[in-house]
């Protein structure tokens, strides 16, 4: 088999747009995932079970869905309804940042749990209140034991925003389709997707690695 | 100083403390002695609300914790709790575990804390550790440390539930004589323990508590070696 480079070198500024949308997405979601993750994770953990009730429900029903069912609901029905017209990319950050935040509210409830009893009342008996008790004592040590969880769902998001495509948000792997379907070639532009979220899930697992040993010096 | 009228608590459906009067009165060192399960630690965090009170009424100073208008956290500056595990923050150095609650709660100035904290930690023996994290502490330093920043706050009252239990038998004594020295100082103590040495050396009164009611309460010289209850006698008869 030939590898035919000149479709490659034709596509080549279009699978680098494609790839900063991806990282665009993938940015965007991580960082409204997680702010959003954080509050459910909270609101779960609330002691009033009928106020912490929303929020498990929340969670069941984004991890209990496919998400490709999640990304089509949301394109076609859910941001029409709110914009009047859809809109390809809103749709892809709005689904994968939702998702994302059901798996990262778990990542935080639990990290939180894992924190020994002991600390908060400790805290507690000092004086501090609840939130500063979170914030200066349970928190800070949560967080470190969150990072790996973490990192393994940033890189899930990743992967899963190549679902975009799907509803035509002209991501790395839309590319990747419009190469094939104007070529009828599967092995280049399949293959090339495929190393570049390579690379990209590779440097962020490299990043949180380092991260984390810097935290575990600290 | 510490007033508990009938004070009930229950799990559940488990009544743990059936109607508990206890006074402490200012610079008294009371030590509560029991079986396990006899609801000594469920008494002593009730004192500072550490448990939530199902019945009956605690005083610190004239407050009633049960009423819902007191503010817990402001009466728990004047409470200082040393716990078992010593919970000692472990992500913050043992100079920044002294610091925190002071800056965070009572607002003191950084140097200031720091200052106080240093100053705490010579006292408990532990000046040279300041930098050093809790991890890296043997169990009779890191309850030092422990006692050290409960005293942070500057607490009118500090509680004590089996402080040296967690430790190996040669820690002890180090622990002990910081507590000794406190209450040497007049500190209002309530400390729970299996140590009868320090109970009847420091003690002003001992507690007798079993299955959730005080059985006996007496000077300690009298509580050991003129137990009245049948109940006293068979728990002392075990651990002297
Ligand atoms: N959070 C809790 N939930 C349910 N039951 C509890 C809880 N804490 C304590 N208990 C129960 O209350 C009873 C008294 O416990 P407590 O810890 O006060 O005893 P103790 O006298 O301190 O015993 P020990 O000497 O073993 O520390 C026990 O039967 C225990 O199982
Ligand atoms: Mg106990």
């Amino acid at each position: 088999m030939d590898i035919r480079w000149d479709i490659l070198a034709e596509y080549a500024p279009f699978f680098l747009k494609g790839t900063l949308l991806t990282i665009g997405l993938s940015i965007a979601s991580i960082l409204i995932g997680t702010i959003l993750g954080l509050f459910i994770g909270l609101g779960k953990l609330m002691r009033n079970k009928l106020l912490a009730l929303p929020f498990s429900v929340y969670v069941t029903c984004f991890r209990g869905t496919p998400l490709l069912v999640q990304i089509l609901l949301i394109h076609f029905a859910v941001v029409p309804l709110f914009l009047g017209e859809t809109n390809a990319i809103a749709a892809a950050i709005v689904t994968l940042s939702l998702n994302a935040a059901a798996y990262i509210a778990e990542i935080f409830r639990a990290g939180i749990q894992s924190i020994d009893r002991g600390q908060m009342e400790a805290a507690r008996s000092l004086g501090m209140n609840h939130v500063q008790a979170m914030r200066h004592v349970i928190l800070p040590q949560a967080v470190k034991r969150m990072i790996p969880p973490l990192g393994n769902e940033f890189v899930v998001l990743i992967k899963e925003s190549s679902l975009a495509s799907i509803v035509a948000a002209p991501e790395l792997m839309y590319w990747g389709k419009a190469m094939q379907g104007q070529y009828f070639r599967v092995w280049e532009p399949y293959v090339t997707a495929a190393i570049i979220y390579l690379v990209l899930t590779l440097s962020l697992s490299f990043l949180l690695t380092r991260l984390e040993r810097r935290l575990a010096t600290e | 100083m510490i007033k508990v009228e009938k004070l009930k608590k229950s799990f559940g459906s488990n009544e743990v403390l059936k109607d508990i009067n206890v006074t402490v009165k200012p610079q008294e060192v009371v030590v509560v002695i029991g079986p396990s399960g006899s609801g000594k630690s469920t008494f002593l965090r009730c004192l500072n609300m550490l448990e939530s009170i199902t019945g009956g009424h605690v005083y610190i100073e004239g407050i009633d914790l049960t009423d819902k208008k007191t503010d817990i956290n402001k009466v728990r500056i004047e409470v200082g709790m040393v716990f078992q595990q010593f919970n000692l923050f472990p992500h913050k150095t043992v100079i920044e575990n002294i610091m925190l609650a002071p800056m965070k709660v009572r607002n003191v100035p950084a140097e200031k804390a720091k200052a106080k904290g240093l100053e705490l930690l010579r006292k408990v023996g532990l000046e040279d550790k300041a930098e050093a994290y809790p991890d890296s502490l043997s169990g009779g330093q890191k309850q030092r440390v422990a006692i050290a920043r409960a005293l942070a706050m500057e607490p009118k009252i500090m509680l004590f539930d089996e402080p040296t239990s967690a430790l190996d038998p040669e820690m002890v004594g180090e622990v002990l004589e910081v507590m000794k020295q406190l209450a040497k100082e007049g500190m209002t103590m309530v400390v729970v323990t299996h140590e009868m040495g320090f109970a009847k050396e420091v003690g002003d009164r001992v507690i007798f508590m079993d299955g959730g009611v005080v059985v006996e309460e007496n000077v300690p010289k009298e509580l050991f070696e003129n137990p009245k209850e049948d109940r006293t006698k068979s728990f002392l008869s075990k651990v002297l």
